[in-house]
Parts: structure tokens; sequence; C-alpha cells
């Protein structure tokens, strides 16, 4: 991203620290995701000013203000339209948009869509917890069918919305999930986002502790996320549990769990993951694997390589300037049929 | 095609006229804006001064022969300096019924009117609501009627190409727009041309179309249908090199000269929308300069997009219509709390909610001066020819980087699709406007003020040092920090009106057009200038003490124009609203000024304006 990284000393986690104090509510789980954001970046070795946070409205849309970075507090729902204009007309900044549930599925349902289809290198960070926090505790596009909150007391009729499966529909190149506090997992997950050249969307389970407290532990809890998380990694068998020993098979076009050397199951039966398949089907059937009927898969469920819009932007500008030359004011006034009145 | 093009000038039956106003109508699918703007371009190139008025319907092929699917294009053409489009054709071309019947009533007494009589059939009666086919029915002799059977005629002249039956009869524009070029003295030779460019891959269009245009010229070269030629000389413009633009095109030419004055590259974030779109269309062909443009999702996205651009350090541009306008207040609120500059251009056309999505009107002047939640002033500016679009684009840029602020232009569907002769400005004599860029990380502060123009530090992502976050959160005073601090907001609130308010010493002062005092002073904005102007100018040739005024700069007002109000008897603000501007001037100046306000979708005509001017003269004797 920048030859000039090297010669100034490397950053560190504190570099990106900005000077604001964090007013999420305390035991936050955004808290851990800043830290991880921030421990990971001077990983990337692009410099502090080369990048910028955009965000929304909502607690996840408070990032920015954390970050010492260029940040852009916008907007509800709208940061991803930001985020497009900043990086058609500046290709080379690093730019990131931190959303979450209701502001990136609600209000910028058609943001988030558009920005996910148009592949500009882009790294989006939705941060689902299920409910509206900023607001104190309405349900979300991602609330849990029947859920009772403020705003749906007798429970929720509404059918949620799944975050990756609006990803892959909407052809995103980079579709991942994580989880706020796995300090091992996440870092890995917003590094390989960085890197990719295109849209990165990536799901993070956030706990709100206020108004949704525990929204993940089902499956998530440490003590039973070893039988409950699947964590993808490309190439290698879908194996999971305490003892290794449980794993996803396919019977046609279902998935299933099985005990290996049970039944017969062996390990070769077990379905391996490829996140570069052309075609996103599995990741697509990967992202409907809930809790309790499946364990919860984690990682990157897709990576597919594809023209960047500010790319081919800069391109078609390019091979017009050198089939019709550089524009001018004296060629655009003059341009079409003209006459000319004498004195 | 070997056959002449020449204009004999020796045939006896010559008449000069000084001005002619020539209405095209058919049905939307009969070619009738391309006819109309084709005779503009030939008239232009000519050299006569000219007005142009599109006026079509809002569905793109309403069902054939019915009243809602006439299309119609007017143009004032003359040997003198015109401004308008003219109140009334003196020459109509009906291509069937239903545009006969809608637009006769316009017609002067005693004009011409040509029809094509093949479509007069009984079914085509019955779709325009005719009783009795008023070809027969002695109702139009008032009018000089010529009954020509353009479309036989037409797939008679182009049989050769075997061309079939309803693609062959599609030509029959081209054979009226050839009739009505012998009529008027002009060479088929631009239009020609345009047909070669535009069919060239569809070499049996291209030839039928050819050959019904040099049919209808010679037709009405040899038959004697017509008696008279008619003859406009050539205007007497002022020197200069010309070309026809309307005003999209010369808001988007200067958009784009914008960009090249200023250095920065220019962002257009738009979504498609009646009657704007051509904004879009003419900036996105630009490619080999330095402009992007972005078909957003949606309106909002449009203005998120631009907005971004503007944070990155480009010239952001949006351009919509009222309803777009609507939609993207809330983020026209972002721009005005992160102070950056920004251009808004809304291309008015009636309302409210879809409205008429093609016709004229001014009613979106209350929305750019105060159409947002909270205290939020921006800047507000109005082109108000066609021409002027151009120079009024990059003044929008001027202030919006100079000031760090979002600028509103307001154009409408008249300047937008009318057209006029633009004379070529030499490039050294256009305004360059430096931007500049915070570099400097000692003692930076994201909202320090310029002690003159009170604008905050464009300070762009990329510059090392510079780091800092803003949005849409009350700032706190120099530090840009959020801040709910009840003083700050108040102090924040009133600095951001003051530095709206300041732009008035950046802008020209109001012009008076006639005396400095007087008894009535007519004031305007936007598209109705050309009526304005020549109603006022007809006043004052009959001996009226009578003025006018118009306004470019709509917020801040410019710093004279209290005084200039106060020094007539009486104030009429034209505008086609229910007067808006007057309660702006109202509630400012506490002036009693009076109203003439139309919404029909329609430009002024000159002659309401005269009235108007003529019934407050009467009041105030």
């Amino acid at each position: 991203m920048s030859d000039t990284a090297d010669v100034k000393p490397k950053l560190t986690k504190a570099d990106f620290s900005s000077d604001q104090t964090v007013r999420w509510c305390p035991g936050c789980g955004d808290y851990s995701i800043l830290a991880q954001t921030q421990k990971m970046m001077p990983s990337l070795n692009i410099p502090r000013e080369n990048i910028v946070f955009i965000s929304g409205i909502g607690c996840s849309s408070r990032f920015p203000y954390y970050m010492n970075t260029y940040g852009f507090h916008t907007i509800h729902g709208r940061a991803p339209t930001l985020a497009t204009g900043l990086k058609i007309t500046r290709p080379e900044l690093s730019v990131w948009v931190a959303t979450g549930d209701g502001d990136g599925l609600s209000i910028g349902g058609n943001h988030l869509l558009h920005a996910l289809r148009r592949n500009l290198d882009i790294k989006i960070l939705l941060f689902n917890n299920r409910i509206y926090g900023l607001t104190k505790g309405q349900y979300s596009p991602t609330s849990e069918y029947g859920k009772k909150t403020k705003s749906s007391p007798f429970g929720t009729a509404e059918q949620p919305i799944n975050p990756l499966e609006v990803a892959i529909a909407s052809e995103c190149t980079f579709v991942a999930r994580s989880l706020d506090t796995d300090s091992q997992h996440l870092p890995v997950i917003l590094e390989r986002a960085a890197r990719h050249h295109g849209t990165a969307f990536i799901e993070i389970y956030q706990n709100c502790n206020i108004f949704n407290d525990g929204a993940f532990d089902a499956f998530a809890a440490k003590e039973v996320r070893s039988d409950r998380l699947l964590v993808l990694e490309h190439g290698k068998p879908m194996i999971f549990g305490r003892e290794k020993n449980l794993g996803i098979r396919l019977v046609g076009l279902e998935p299933e769990v099985v005990t290996i050397g049970k039944d017969g199951v062996r390990e070769q039966d077990i379905l391996v993951h490829d996140e570069k398949r052309r075609e996103p089907t599995l990741a697509y059937l990967l992202s409907r694997m809930t809790y309790p009927e499946f364990p919860v898969p984690m990682g990157v469920f897709y990576s597919a390589t594809r023209p960047c819009l500010e790319d081919v932007l800069e391109k078609q500008a390019t091979q017009a300037t050198a089939s019709l030359g550089a524009g001018s004011l004296e060629r655009l006034l003059k341009g079409g049929a003209t006459w000319t009145v004498k004195e | 095609m070997t056959t002449g093009t020449q204009i004999e000038p020796a045939r006896p039956a010559v008449q000069e006229l000084d001005e002619v106003v020539i209405r095209f109508a058919g049905d939307s699918g009969d070619g009738m804006q391309l006819t109309g703007s084709q005779f503009a371009d030939t008239t232009a190139l000519f050299g006569n001064d000219l007005a142009t008025l599109p006026d079509y319907p809002a569905e793109i092929r309403a069902p054939a022969g019915t009243l809602a699917g006439v299309s119609g294009y007017q143009i004032n053409f003359s040997s003198h300096d015109i401004r308008t489009p003219g109140d009334q054709p003196n020459v109509l071309v009906a291509m069937n019924p239903a545009a006969l019947r809608t637009n006769i009533d316009d017609l002067e007494e005693g004009g011409i009117l040509i029809v094509d009589a093949d479509a007069f059939t009984d079914g085509n009666l019955n779709k325009a609501g005719y009783k009795a086919n008023p070809l027969r029915d002695g109702s139009l002799g008032r009018f000089r009627t010529f009954e020509i059977p353009l479309t036989s005629l037409t797939l008679k002249a182009v049989s050769e190409t075997g061309l079939g039956g309803r693609h062959a009869s599609r030509c029959k524009n081209f054979f009226a727009l050839g009739l009505v070029f012998w009529m008027y003295e002009r060479p088929v030779d631009h239009t020609r041309a345009w047909i070669e460019k535009k069919f060239k891959t569809n070499e049996q269009i291209l030839k039928a179309n050819t050959l019904a245009l040099q049919a209808g010229y010679n037709y009405a070269d040899t038959v004697e249908v017509f008696t008279t030629h008619y003859r406009v000389k050539k205007a007497v413009l002022p020197a200069g090199t010309y070309r026809s633009m309307t005003g999209n095109e010369a808001t988007a030419n200067g958009f784009i000269a914008a960009a090249l004055l200023s250095g920065r590259p220019l962002f257009y974030g738009s979504y498609p929308i009646t009657p704007a779109s051509d904004i879009l269309h003419e900036l996105a062909r630009h490619k080999n300069y330095p402009v992007k443009t972005f078909q957003a999702e949606d309106e909002i996205s449009a203005i998120g997009a631009a907005i971004g651009a503007a944070y990155g350090g480009a010239l952001g541009l949006t351009g919509t219509s009222g309803p777009g306008v609507a939609l993207k207040s809330e983020a026209i609120g972002l721009a005005v709390m992160t102070e950056l500059p920004l251009v808004i251009a809304n291309i008015q056309r009636g309302g409210p909610s879809t409205g008429l999505p093609t016709k004229t009107e001014q009613a979106d002047l209350f929305q750019a001066v105060l159409g947002r939640n909270g205290e939020c002033p921006v800047a507000v500016i109005a082109p108000a020819t066609p021409a002027e679009c151009f120079y009024m684009a990059i003044e929008a840029f001027r202030i919006a980087t100079r000031f760090m602020t979002p600028v509103f232009y307001l154009s409408d569907g008249y300047l937008a699709n009318g057209s006029e002769p633009f004379r070529i400005p030499d490039v050294a004599s256009l305004p360059r406007f430096d931007v500049t860029f915070r570099t400097k990380a000692e003692g930076f502060q994201p909202y320090a003020r310029d002690t003159e123009t009170l604008a905050r530090p464009w300070a762009i992502p990329g510059t090392p040092g510079l780091e800092h976050r803003i949005g849409g959160l009350e700032k706190e005073d120099v530090t840009g920090n959020v801040s709910y601090d009840p003083l700050n907001h108040e102090k924040m609130v009133r600095l951001r009106a003051e530095k709206i308010a300041r732009i008035a010493d950046f802008i020209p002062e109001v012009q008076v057009n006639g005396p400095p005092t007087g008894q009535v002073l007519v004031v305007g904005w936007g598209g109705t200038h050309g009526a304005i102007t020549s109603a006022v100018e007809t006043a004052q040739r009959q001996g009226k003490a009578v003025a006018s005024i118009h306004l470019r700069y709509l917020n801040p007002f410019p710093r004279n124009l209290g005084d200039v109000l106060r020094r007539f008897d009486k104030v009429l603000v034209a505008e086609l609203n229910l007067g808006q501007l007057r309660a702006l001037l109202r509630a400012r100046y506490l002036v009693d000024a009076q109203g003439l306000n139309k919404v029909q979708g329609k430009p002024f005509k000159v002659s309401e304006i005269v009235a108007a001017i003529d019934r407050l003269l009467g009041a105030t004797r």
C-alpha cells in the first residue's frame, strides 16, 4: 500500500487508539472488537493517514471515534454510500465501514446490498447483536422470531434475515464470520479481509450485555464453543467437537452432523471446506446452518476474485483519455456544432 | 442523394418576418422532440436568435393517438434578440387529431396549420374526442390550414428502401421537418449529417429518414401548396463563436469547467430522475476529463457518495429533482454539520410528490432554503437562462469550496430542456478558483475558522498528522469533538448561520433592469427571466415607470436587495409557485410585495406579466 511506511518506525496498537474516551457500556462486545482491530492494524503496514473508518448510526457506529485514523460518523444506514464516493475518488485509501444489524440491514439495507455487489475494495464490519442498543432495546432485523423486546412485548412476528445470506446473494467477493471476544480468530479474519482485493464483509457476533445479554452463549460461550462452533478452514474437512470426532457430511443437498467412527463414517466422508469454489453454493449452505441443529460455522465462507469498481472506472478513464486525448476547457466549450458571428 | 438543398432566393413570394414561433405536435412516439430540436439546431447554425420549449408527457409512449400522449416542441426564432419561446405559435404542425385538439387553442388567429391528413381517421378522431372531423366542419376557418397526406407521402418516398409499414411511416417526422425547412429557407444539410451519424449502424433506417427529409423539402418546393416562403434574417448577435446548448448541457459543462478551473476532480452521484437525467448522461460521456460519475442505487446513496467524495477532496456533486431532494435532506444536514463543500443541483419540476415530472415549476425554493431538520442553512443560487447555467454551475462550486458549505443550484425543467445560442467564452476569462487543503499538522484544529469566511479547513484523508474524526453529532467549537454542551450548541448554530450570511460579501449586487426608482419593480428568479425581462421592456417602451430585478442568489440575498426593493412604490414577485420568494422577501425586508403566481407546469407568457404590471399600475393611480 505504501513504500514510505518502511522508513517510519513500525506502528503499534497504541498508535491506533484515539484520544477520545470510549463510551460503550462496560462489558460491551464492541470493546473487544475495537481492541482486536487496533491490534491487527499495524500488521497491514498502511500509514494511519491512509486509513478511513466510516460508520452510520448505532452503538457500532461510534467505532471511528476511537480509531486514531481518519473517521467519519455519518447518518443512519448510509456509511456504505460515503465509503463508495470516497473509494471511487481516492482508490489509494484503505476504507473501512463499521455498521450494525439495524444500521446495515434495516435502514441501510439497500446501500449494503449495492455496496456488496459493486465490489469496491472496502471492508465492511457488521456488528450483529440482534437488537437495537442505542435506542434502548427494540428488535432488529436479525432478532430471532418471537423475541420479546420493548417494541415486541408479545414476541416479534417477523422472520429474521441472516447477514451472510444477504452478502452471498449480493455477490460479495469475501464473506466471513467471527466472534467479538475471540481474540485468536477475529484478528485473523480482519487481516484476511484487509488483504482481500474487493469488498470484504465480516459478520461479527457481538454481545449487547444490556439489552440482549448472552445472545450467542448457547453456542459461543467458552465452555460449549468447541462442540457448537465449526471453525472453517480452506481445504480442511469440517470437523469439530471437543473430541474432534464430529463432522459435517453432505447427503444430496442437505448437510448432516455425523460422528466419525460411528455407523461406518470415516474422515474422508466429511465435507471439505472450499472457500474458493466458483459458485457460492457451499457458502450459502454453510450460512444456513444454525444451532442447535448444526454447529455454527465461523471463518471465511467465500472468497472470490473479481475486478473492483474503482479499478474499472480508472481503466475506463485511462482508455478514454488515450483514445480521445485529455479534455481541456477549450475542447469542452467548442464541442458540438458551432457558428461564428462577425463584428 | 443528389437533389439540391440550395435555397432559391429568387422565388417571387417571399415574405420577410422578424420573428416566428413554430410548434411541432404529435404522438410521443412520433419523434416531435427530435424534429423540434433538429429545427432548432439548424436555425441556430443559420444565425437566428432562438429560444425553445419542449413539452412532453411523462409517459414514454402513452396509447397512440390519445390526448395524454401528445408531445410538443415550440421554437421561437428571430432576426433580433429574443428571450422566450413565444407566447403564441404562428405555425402549428399537428401530426394527428389529438395533437390538433390539445394545441389548436394556442395558435394565433390566421396562423398556419399543417396537419397530416392521413391521421384524421375515425379511430384517431374518436381517440381525440372529436365528434366531427374538424377538417370538415369548418371549425378551423380562422387558420390557414394545409392538409397534407404526410404519412402516405412518406411511405411513397421511402418505398425504395424496402422498409415495412410501421417503420416506414415513422419517418414522417423527417418529411414534416423537410417541409418546414423549405418554408423557412433552412437547408437540410445539418439534419442530414445528423441522420448519417445517428443511424450509421442501420443503413435502411438511415436511408429512409434521409429520403423522407428530402422528400418533404422537395414536396414543398415543387407542389405549389405553399404560396409563400418565409424569411427570417440572421439576428444581430454579439460577435463571437456560438453553439446551441440546452440548460442541462450548460449545467453539465459548467460543472466540468469547475473541475478544470479548480484543479480538483468532479464526482457526480445521481439517481435517474426527470428532468435531471441528461446531466448524468452528459457527464458520463466525458471520461477523458477529470470527471467520475456514479449512478447510485437511490437518491440518498447519490448524495452520500458525493459527500464521501467531497470528504476526500473532490468536487462533490449530486443532481436530482424535487422528490430526490426530499430524500437527500438528512444527508444535506450532514454536509452542513461536517462543513464540507457540496453542490446539490435540483432541476425543479411540478410537485408535490411525483407531481408533473416533465413540466416546469419553481416550487422547491422553500425546500432548498428551509427544508431540513434543525437550523440548517445552505447557500442557494439559481441560473436565469439556459446559457447562464454554465456560469452558475461554476459559481456553485466557487462558493461551496470557499465557504466549505453545501450549495443548492436551482434550475428547472424549462431551463433544463430549453436551448438558446451560447456564446463560447474566452477560456482565459473564466474565473479560476483555488482550492486549498490543510497540510500543516502543527496547530491543526478541524473546526478552526477562517476569520473572513468562517470556513473550516478542508483536511482530507491521506494527509499525515491530520487524522481526525467528524460526524453528524454537534461539534465542539474549534476542536470538532462531539459536544452536547448547550452554550456550545447555540454558538455553533449561530456560526453556521453567520457563515452563510457572509457569502453576501462575495457575490455581486443585484442589477436593476430599468430606472433605479419607479412605480413597479418586478422581481423574479430562475427560468422566468426571459418572460419578465421582455414584459418589463414592453412596459418601459410604453413609457411606464417599471423596472425588474432577477435574483441569481437566493440565500443569502445580495447586499443591496433591501434598498432596491424600497425604491419602488410596488413590488411584484412573479414566480411559478404560490409565492415562495415573495414570502422570503416579505419576511426579510418587511415589504408589501404582491405576487404573480402560476402553477400550470408551463412558463409565464410575456402577456401575462404585462397584464399584471398594468393591473398594479392601475392600482397605484
